[in-house]
């Protein structure tokens, strides 16, 4: 770049900053003779050294300052000096300037023993005398109040001291509360070969520049014939952040969006639900595996559960088919096991409670749910205890096999998931049963993401009145976006941290 | 689901036919079981709870080669007469059953001793659900002398020396501290006698269902017959246990025996192996599946999967337990036709899509509030105590799980997240919004909620309110309609430093269900 350009593209602060420029000279001096604010140069020195027209040198140089006596001891003269004038008057015992109250103890201590020291005092029979020494002594300036004098009020390096003050400095800082000792950063500037020719220059600095753009100079036209400032547009800028959903938030839109697209109605209901609609209502029988302490989360309370038709229906069918054609589970039905709470250990209970509640009128109909379901799992890397699921249902008298298969693949292929395999599975509340595996295209392995099926006659008939199929999936939802957001650890999903809410891209698919 | 690990050259000398790594990865994942793994000389499956005939290498071949195709339909075992028989004698209530059967004629070794104990533990895990449906005793034939009989006894009168035992043992002391006694003493709790298998010459074979004796229990490289009993709770369940018991040591080598159990005046003879009749409707089968089968197709598909069709019926394998209805046949035949070979189709008739609308307010509530820079968090539902009322200095009635292991997640949040919120009547979706910086303070709120009323077109006013979280004369009940539905304030101090944190926080949370009935 040449110098005329680089000066085009100076702002305000730059160019007031440049004149004061020489090597080896610190931010404070040219803030003392420029009249800016600190933070002004400072970030004009930065802008600078991105046009590499200066260099700033970071130096760590320790300073002192007074700390509280100190600062007392400027205006009140210092402790030893006090003692000396009184003595001058009238001799003195410990134990008298002690009542006296004047001195702090540990200054009073410290006084005596440093004019003992000098021979400015003796001791005679305990009591405190002044020699000729001392009385001299009265009249000249001490080292110690010298250094407190020249350290006054403001900050000074260590490295300006003489080797006297430094040696009077290490008497001062034994003393209570007398200096502060610290350690700052300094900036100190080295002009460049192109800051040096630069400053050669500087005659064309008090050309003016347009700064803003403001509405009156549009108006007035005031801009005409005049220089636009350039900006540093490849320089950092202040970062912002946008507000955000939740990046499994906004998954879940998009997966309801495929529902939606499909023709779904969408089905909503409570986390905590009694055993009968998590379970019983869906045939598992009461001894299953999966509604063992150790699966399944209960919760305190009961469900009354009405003594109702629907009851006796799924008791039956338990107990011995009812009239579904089944030999159910032959086994006593126990209304105190269905009456539990448990915190819903899949979305297939709002399946349950819809089919219970439907008309047969509103047949053919298609449901959908995204909610969260609970298991007992401890928390670690690959499991959650609560996490999401998405359930269909198709309830219609022609619905088959082939059309669970279409809407699968359908709904996969719209995650972006093109190749998937259908497993045979088992669950006690369909037939057939399958199992969906996706081909990770990357990791090259089947990965399982969810259980489906036709619901059996004995799920269907006690809850609807009448046998009809019914199609019917659950799928997981965590494993396509810790997928999708490259996570490995499943707890990132939920913990929430703010740099990575704000970081995380959006979901695009 | 129990994992079994197969010697893959047993399986496969059972199917009689090597078969490559790559297709048997694909055929036994398509046959029903969940492959975790295979090597030269392993195999991996998880067995699906309904398959318990598949826990050994015996019933797994017999499944695999069928589906592959190599020897297909029903198995014929046969039973001879062993002219033996159990007396059952008595019994407790919760225990009152017993099937029994001879195999002879067998060959162990380490191999399969390691495979028959191995179907034993796997059995015992699912399908009699830890001993509490079941016990099974496996003895060999020469170290007992028949008739047994199936009789109770008192604690303290039965001694023998149990299995991994030193020395003889009584009842009572087997319960306590023998590890298969501490293991399943509380299946049959509280009962002052306990069932027992006694021989001829009065040894006691076993305390079903906790453990076998070692005198008489314990199958050996020199073992020949094997007599097997099974007692418990659920005919059904002994009887199935018992057929893939028999089958499998049958598919060993073995020539299967029956024995006579008499109960009073009543005789059964097991095991039973004749097949059960199914009625199949082909017009069913094809709806379901969508396809259109012939019958002989549909036949074919059956002898595929080990079963057998005659004149309209499926005949079911006596070891199967789970042929429930005809549905569970028309899975048989669906994977015997591959769930890979569907067409795909999805359903003709019209349909009209609907979004809850409960949901949709929600969402447009949240991308007011994102329109507004806020950043959403999504957090659990579980929480505890400590941070529900303790942090927040508040007491209030939280809805609690009866049996979480994390002891940190026991109970559902009350309040104070975005999200769904739980009391002991209701659970309720909150809205809930924070603003914390270092010079944040109630105006900056409340702007924020003014611009949420007005995006949504509702009027609200504040009262004073006093909120133990909240400091006292900055903290209001946000009113719509006369209704209080939430609150806005400056959190206080004393709970911003019990979480831990420096910058003042600025809360306000609403009844979202409320909200949208005022609408």
């Amino acid at each position: 770049m040449d110098i005329n350009s680089i000066i085009n593209s100076l702002s305000p602060v730059e160019r007031k900053v440049i004149p004061y420029l020489k090597d080896n000279i610190s931010v404070k001096e040219i803030v003392s003779n420029s009249n800016l604010l600190e933070i002004e140069v400072i970030r004009a020195l930065q802008w600078l050294e991105n046009k590499k027209i200066v260099k700033i040198n970071i130096d760590h140089r320790s300073t002192v300052k007074l700390d509280k006596n100190g600062i007392l001891y400027l205006s009140k003269e210092i402790p030893e000096k006090r003692l000396l004038k009184i003595l001058k008057k009238r001799s003195s015992s410990i134990e008298e300037f002690r009542k006296f109250k004047e001195f702090e103890p540990e200054e009073l201590n410290y006084a005596i023993g440093s004019l003992k020291k000098n021979g400015a005092i003796i001791f005679e029979n305990k009591s405190i005398k002044i020699t000729d020494k001392g009385i001299a002594l009265v009249e000249t300036n001490f080292n110690e109040e010298l250094l407190l004098k020249k350290i006054g009020e403001n900050t000074k390096f260590l490295d300006e001291f003489s080797k006297i003050e430094k040696l009077t400095l290490e008497g001062l800082k034994k003393r209570t509360l007398f200096v502060k000792l610290d350690v700052t950063k300094v900036r100190n500037i080295q002009l460049t070969d192109l800051g040096k020719s630069l400053i050669k220059h500087s005659s064309k600095l008090k050309q003016e520049f347009i700064e803003s753009l403001t509405s009156s100079m549009i108006i007035s036209k005031n801009y005409i014939g005049k220089t636009f400032r350039h900006y540093d547009i490849k320089g950092i800028v202040p970062k912002v952040f946008p507000g955000k959903k939740h990046f499994v938030n906004e998954t879940i839109e998009y997966i309801k969006r495929i529902w939606l697209d499909l023709g779904f109605k969408e089905m909503t209901g409570n986390h905590i639900d009694s055993c009968f609609w998590n379970f019983d209502a869906l045939f598992t029988p009461q001894d299953h595996p999966a509604r063992d302490m150790q699966d399944t989360l209960f919760v305190e309370g009961y469900d009354n559960l009405e003594n109702s038709e629907l009851l006796k229906r799924i008791k039956t069918t338990h107990e011995n088919g009812w009239t579904t054609g089944s030999l159910g589970w032959r086994y006593k039905w126990d209304i105190e096991q269905a009456k539990k709470l448990v915190a819903r250990t899949h979305t297939t209970v709002l399946s349950s409670r819809t089919i219970a509640n439907l008309k047969k009128e509103d047949i053919p109909i298609k449901f959908f749910a995204v909610g969260k379901v609970f298991r007992n799992e401890t928390l670690d890397k690959t499991h959650l205890f609560e996490f999401y699921q998405t359930e269909g249902i198709v309830i219609d008298k022609n619905a088959n096999f082939k059309n669970l298969v279409g809407y699968l693949k359908t709904y996969f292929s719209k995650m972006g998931f093109n190749q998937i395999r259908l497993r045979p599975a088992y669950f006690p509340y369909t037939e057939p049963s399958l199992e969906i595996d996706i081909f990770h295209p990357v990791h090259k392995k089947w990965i399982e993401l969810g259980g489906s099926g036709i619901f059996r006659p004995e799920v269907v008939k006690p809850l609807l009145g009448i046998e009809i199929p019914v199609l019917a999936w659950g799928l997981s939802v965590e494993r396509l976006i810790t997928d999708y957001y490259g996570f490995t650890d499943l707890r990132d999903l939920y913990s929430n941290d703010l740099k990575k809410l704000r970081s995380t891209k959006v979901w695009i698919k | 689901m129990p994992t079994v690990t197969l010697n893959r050259n047993v399986v496969e000398s059972l199917i009689g036919k090597k078969t490559p790594i790559e297709k048997l990865r694909d055929r036994i994942s398509m046959l029903g079981t969940d492959l975790e793994s295979i090597s030269d000389t392993e195999i991996v499956v998880e067995i699906f709870p309904n398959r318990p005939d598949m826990l050994c290498e015996q019933g797994f071949a017999r499944a695999l080669s069928s589906f592959l195709n190599i020897k297909t339909g029903l198995k014929n075992y046969t039973v001879q007469k062993s002219g033996y028989f159990c007396k059952v004698e008595k019994t407790l209530e919760v225990w009152p059953y017993t099937v029994n059967a001879i195999v002879k004629n067998l060959k162990f070794d380490d191999e399969s001793i390691r495979e028959v104990m191995q179907l034993q533990e796997k059995l015992g895990t699912t399908l009699t659900r830890h001993r509490k449906k079941g016990g099974i005793g496996i003895y060999p034939l020469d170290k007992i002398k028949f008739p047994i009989r199936f009789t109770t006894m008192k604690l303290n009168e039965i001694k023998f020396r149990p299995l991994d035992s030193s020395k003889e043992m009584y009842a009572d002391e087997i319960l306590e501290k023998h590890p298969a006694g501490i293991k399943y003493s509380n299946i049959l709790q509280n009962q002052k006698e306990q069932p027992v298998f006694i021989d001829a010459n009065n040894q006691i074979l076993s305390i079903p269902p906790i453990i076998n004796s070692y005198d008489t229990g314990r199958i050996t490289q020199s073992t020949k017959d094997v007599f097997i009993e099974c007692s418990g709770p659920d005919l059904n369940i002994l009887n199935v246990a018992l057929n893939i018991i028999v089958t499998s040591l049958a598919d060993m080598g073995g020539k299967i025996f029956s024995i006579d159990v008499i109960n009073k005046n009543k005789k059964i003879t097991t095991p039973d192996l004749s097949p059960k009749t199914m009625n199949l409707d082909v017009k069913y089968v094809n709806k379901i599946l969508g396809l259109n089968l012939k019958e002989k197709e549909i036949k074919k598909y059956l002898m595929m999967m080990g079963f057998d069709y005659k004149n309209k019926n499926a005949l079911v394998p006596s070891y199967r337990n789970d042929i429930l209805h005809q549905i569970d046949l028309i899975e048989e035949i669906a994977i015997a036709f591959g769930y890979e070979h569907f067409p795909t189709e999805i359903t003709s008739f019209g349909s009209i899509a609907e979004e809850d609308q409960f949901e949709k307010f929600k969402r447009k509530i949240q991308d007011i509030l994102v329109s507004l820079s806020f950043i959403q968090v999504n957090a659990f539902c579980l929480t505890n105590e400590d941070k529900i009322n303790k942090k927040m200095n508040t007491n209030y009635d939280t809805v609690k799980l009866l049996n979480s292991i994390n002891q940190e997640y026991n109970a559902f949040r009350y309040w104070l997240l975005i999200g769904r919120t739980f009391n002991s009547k209701n659970e309720l979706d909150h809205l809930c919004v924070v603003i914390s910086n270092s010079k944040t303070n109630f105006t900056e709120l409340k702007q924020i909620l003014d611009a949420l009323f007005t995006a949504l077109g509702i009027e609200y006013k504040l009262d004073v309110l006093t909120h133990p979280s909240f400091i006292e004369g900055r903290t209001g009940s946000i009113i719509i309609k006369d209704k209080a539905i939430g609150f806005i304030g400056e959190v206080h101090p004393d709970v911003i430093l019990n979480w831990d944190l420096e910058n003042p926080i600025v809360a306000l949370e609403l009844n979202v269900n409320e909200l949208f009935e005022k609408l």
